[in-house]
């Protein structure tokens, strides 16, 4: 083995990837060869940074400069310029936006500055592909203090102790849920590993499995050992195919060094995983559906109790957890529950991983403390709403949860505060909306997800979301009364409390908390017709304001329906007849002529 | 087994361990509506889907209500079968199910022998708030014995429980999801191309007229080879 002087660290997760990361992978490579320099640095292709919304990011390794939107044609400078002469690359620093000044390391941008890194701790800074990094930033040592030192019993007490709560939304205590599939008596046991994220825009499952799988198999072979079992089920989604190179990879990597298998560290425990495809059904996520899809039947929810813990896959207990969840696990042992419990809140102990997405600047997967505010988060590490626009509301917990207006942004995060103002957890997307978003079309949005994603066994869920959806587009077409608003009230209410699983439990939130928060913009659609954001396409009109109009003829020529008249340097004017109301002329127009509403 | 304490409408009774909030309310002459719930006790199988939600009944201290066909009692529990909030949510749901239902009950085969249309009568249901709209599946005729009309399924899974666990052919399963899942043999294979021996087993669970028997004095000479004399 070389010993390196310099490592080159390049996002290989999903986003940077499409970004062409791999093509400046090869290119760095390529450079480092003609410089001969393949003995002094090595590039090395991790997991996530998270801040994607400027990928493809470089870190330089050990002099902890932070590039961003590095392309492959950069690769050559960087090589000759920082690697070999040691000056930096000043143009692919990260610029803060107010002082305008360059930043070059990574803990010194805005974005990173309050975030703490326990589930993502090795996305970024190992190559998920190698077990052997793993290892060495300290993998596999929680695993081997759990076997060798430890009781099952043990194990499970430090996992109470920690106060770990479920990552997956439902926040149900971790602990609690090992101790009590410990205490089903079965001769087989199964623990399985909930990745089948699947709320709109959130990520961090996928981002911790591409960039650390080995985290996730330590964890489920730790709680495999807690609660007897000795084998494991990974429930992916197809959908993530680099996930599942990873994971297979690590999976074979983790068996030839018999840290899964037969006898590991020699204590006689056993522990196999294997994974299981999900294909994508929204549904799926929620424990019991998930159960049935392992087992290849139809995804679908049934009746608790029997509880996982109690009659779980192939009816035996079963243990599922979610991914980031499990990514909590390994530190805990090491550092020890006192360390977990000393971050977040009193209720809500450690990080939470968050999916910042929407109308804010720097988009992109955050882990910060629980108990940290939606203002931190929105504007410090999200620097604030894209073009100065205004705030209007974020939307947590996907479509199970609700919109959070700006009186609450400054509530603690943690999974009690959510709910009480009507959204939740969740996953942990997090979607920002600003003045331009219609609440109304974005409970739509909501409610249709929610509907197509309905496994359709039971009956709320079924035709109740299909008539909210239904009365929804009533309404965003013109045609709705004050009467739908409480039926969609009832409606909601009625699903809310009868549906069979969490996904009919929770779809009617967005619909409910936006017309809760937003009731006016609700009664503007209803009783004067009018979508006060200007979405909802039957609602509003575009018009030339006559004062403003210098008559230059930009919105006439971008007009795709021909339907702007006017001469040079007259006043135009829009047949509202044909108007299709794409925005174009409003995009267009460079002195604030067309008035939208 | 031990004995358990449940209160049901402010009476108590004590029940086998497993025994469910419905069994244990009609052992104190309490009347729970339900829909899809069928037990079949002569040969040990209940249709336990709980997919209905008409059966659902208050918990003391739980969030949401709780199917009473497909909740096993817990010591101390504390049910009320007739709160406001239970009717409403009752009615709610049959009305849902009735605004994706066809509406020619006086010339249907099931008038005046369907659960749905009991059910509706029950709860006083006068009126269908929500329209929208409503399945279209393509009645299946191909068969001498047995007519499927997946426009008057309400889902209840009975047929499938029937077919699959008791009778054991394993013809009837779900198709798609959300709002346009039906039940339908493998592929959605028409019935006389499917692996069915037309026991009639699923007709008779039926409560509504999804599934229904060829009448050859109504129904003679939509078959191909006419009468089946």
């Amino acid at each position: 083995m070389s010993n390196f002087r310099m490592h080159l660290l390049v996002c290989g997760g999903t986003g940077c990837t499409a970004s062409d990361s791999l093509e400046l992978v090869k290119m760095l490579k390529e450079s480092i060869k003609k410089h001969e320099i393949t003995n002094e640095v090595e590039v090395v292709v991790t997991g996530c940074f998270g801040f994607c919304e400027k990928g493809p990011i470089l870190k330089v390794y050990p002099d902890n400069v932070f590039y961003i939107t590095v392309k492959p044609e950069d690769a050559e400078e960087i090589i000759t310029e920082h690697v070999i002469k040691g000056r930096k690359v000043e143009r692919l620093l990260y610029v803060e936006p107010n002082t305008k000044k360059r930043l070059e390391g990574q803990k010194s941008i805005p974005f990173y500055k309050k975030q703490i890194r326990i589930a993502l701790r090795n996305c970024g800074f190992i190559n998920p592909e190698d077990i052997n990094e793993y290892i060495a930033a300290d993998g596999y040592q929680a695993l081997a203090k759990c076997l060798t030192e430890m009781s099952p019993d043990e194990v499970i007490d430090t996992v109470v102790q920690s106060g770990l709560r479920g990552r997956g939304g439902g926040g149900y205590p971790t602990g609690l849920k090992w101790k009590y599939t410990r205490q089903n008596q079965s001769d087989e046991k199964y623990i399985i590993c909930n990745a089948d994220e699947g709320d709109p825009g959130a990520f961090m499952d996928r981002s911790i499995l591409e960039g650390d799988p080995h985290s996730v198999l330590e964890a489920m072979a730790i709680a495999g050992y807690a609660i007897g079992a000795q084998y494991g089920y990974i429930y992916i989604r197809a959908e993530y195919p680099l996930a599942i190179s990873r994971l297979e990879i690590a999976i074979k990597q983790a068996r030839k060094l018999g840290l899964l298998g037969e006898d590991i560290f020699s204590t006689g425990f056993n522990f196999n995983i294997g994974l299981r495809y999900g294909a994508g059904a929204f549904v799926c996520g929620e424990e019991t559906a998930l159960i049935h899809s392992v087992e290849g039947k139809r995804g679908e929810p049934s009746s608790k109790p029997p509880f996982p813990a109690q009659r779980g896959v192939w009816d035996k207990p079963s243990c599922v957890n979610n991914v980031e969840t499990f990514a909590n696990i390994p530190p805990i042992f090491l550092k020890g529950p006192a360390w977990f419990k000393k971050i977040g809140t009193e209720k809500s102990p450690g990080t939470k991983v968050f999916a910042l997405a929407g109308k804010v600047n720097n988009v992109g997967l955050v882990e910060v403390p629980m108990g940290i505010t939606l203002r931190e988060v929105i504007f410090d590490i999200g620097g604030g709403i894209k073009n100065n626009k205004r705030f209007k509301a974020v939307q947590t917990g996907g479509p199970s949860g609700g919109c959070i207006t700006s009186e609450n942004l400054d509530i603690p995060i943690d999974y009690e505060s959510l709910s009480s103002i009507g959204s939740m957890m969740g996953s942990g997307g997090m979607i920002v909306m600003d003045e331009d978003n219609c609440m109304v079309d974005i409970a739509k949005f909501y409610i249709e997800f929610t509907k197509d994603e309905s496994c359709g066994k039971c009956t709320p869920c079924r035709i109740g979301n299909t008539r909210m959806l239904e009365i929804l587009e009533k309404i965003t077409k013109g045609n709705g009364t004050e009467q739908d608003l409480k039926d969609l009230v009832e409606l909601g209410d009625v699903i809310k409390d009868t549906s069979l699983c969490g996904l009919g439990q929770t779809s009617p939130n967005p619909v409910l908390s936006t017309l809760h928060y937003f009731q006016d913009e609700y009664l503007a659609h209803v009783r004067d017709k009018h979508c006060p954001a200007g979405v909802c396409q039957a609602l509003f009109s575009f018009r030339i304001l006559p004062e403003k109009c210098v008559g230059c003829t930009a919105c006439a020529r971008i007009c795709p329906a021909h339907c702007i008249e006017g001469e040079r340097k007259k006043v135009h004017v829009i047949d509202q007849s044909r108007c299709i109301k794409c925005g174009a002329c409003y995009n267009t127009c460079k002195f604030n002529a067309i008035e939208k509403g | 087994m031990g004995l358990i304490n449940v209160t049901i409408n402010n009476q108590t009774i004590a029940v086998e361990e497993g025994t469910t909030i419905l069994e244990a309310a009609k052992k104190l002459d309490i009347r729970i509506p339900t829909l899809c719930y069928l037990n079949l006790e002569h040969v040990k199988t209940v249709n336990g889907s709980a997919s209905c939600r008409v059966c659902v009944v208050e918990i003391e201290g739980r969030r949401n209500l709780a199917p009473s066909c497909a909740t096993p009692v817990s010591e101390g529990m504390v049910v009320r079968t007739n709160t406001l909030r239970c009717i409403k949510a009752r009615r709610l749901v049959v009305e849902l199910l009735l605004s994706n239902h066809p509406t020619d009950c006086l010339i249907c085969e099931k008038n005046l022998n369907c659960e749905l249309q009991s059910l509706a009568a029950e709860l006083d249901i006068r009126r269908i708030k929500f329209h929208g709209v409503r399945a279209t599946h393509e009645k299946d005729i191909s068969s001498k014995a047995i007519i499927r009309n997946m426009d008057k399924c309400i889902l209840c899974r009975r047929c499938e429980t029937m077919c699959n666990e008791v009778q054991t052919v394993h013809v009837y399963s779900a198709v798609n999801r959300g709002f346009d899942t039906f039940i339908a043999p493998a592929l959605n294979l028409p019935m006389d191309k499917s692996i069915c021996t037309f026991c009639g087993q699923c007709v008779s669970v039926c409560p509504t007229a999804a599934l229904t028997v060829v009448n050859e004095a109504r129904d003679g000479g939509h078959g191909k080879n006419g009468s089946c004399s």
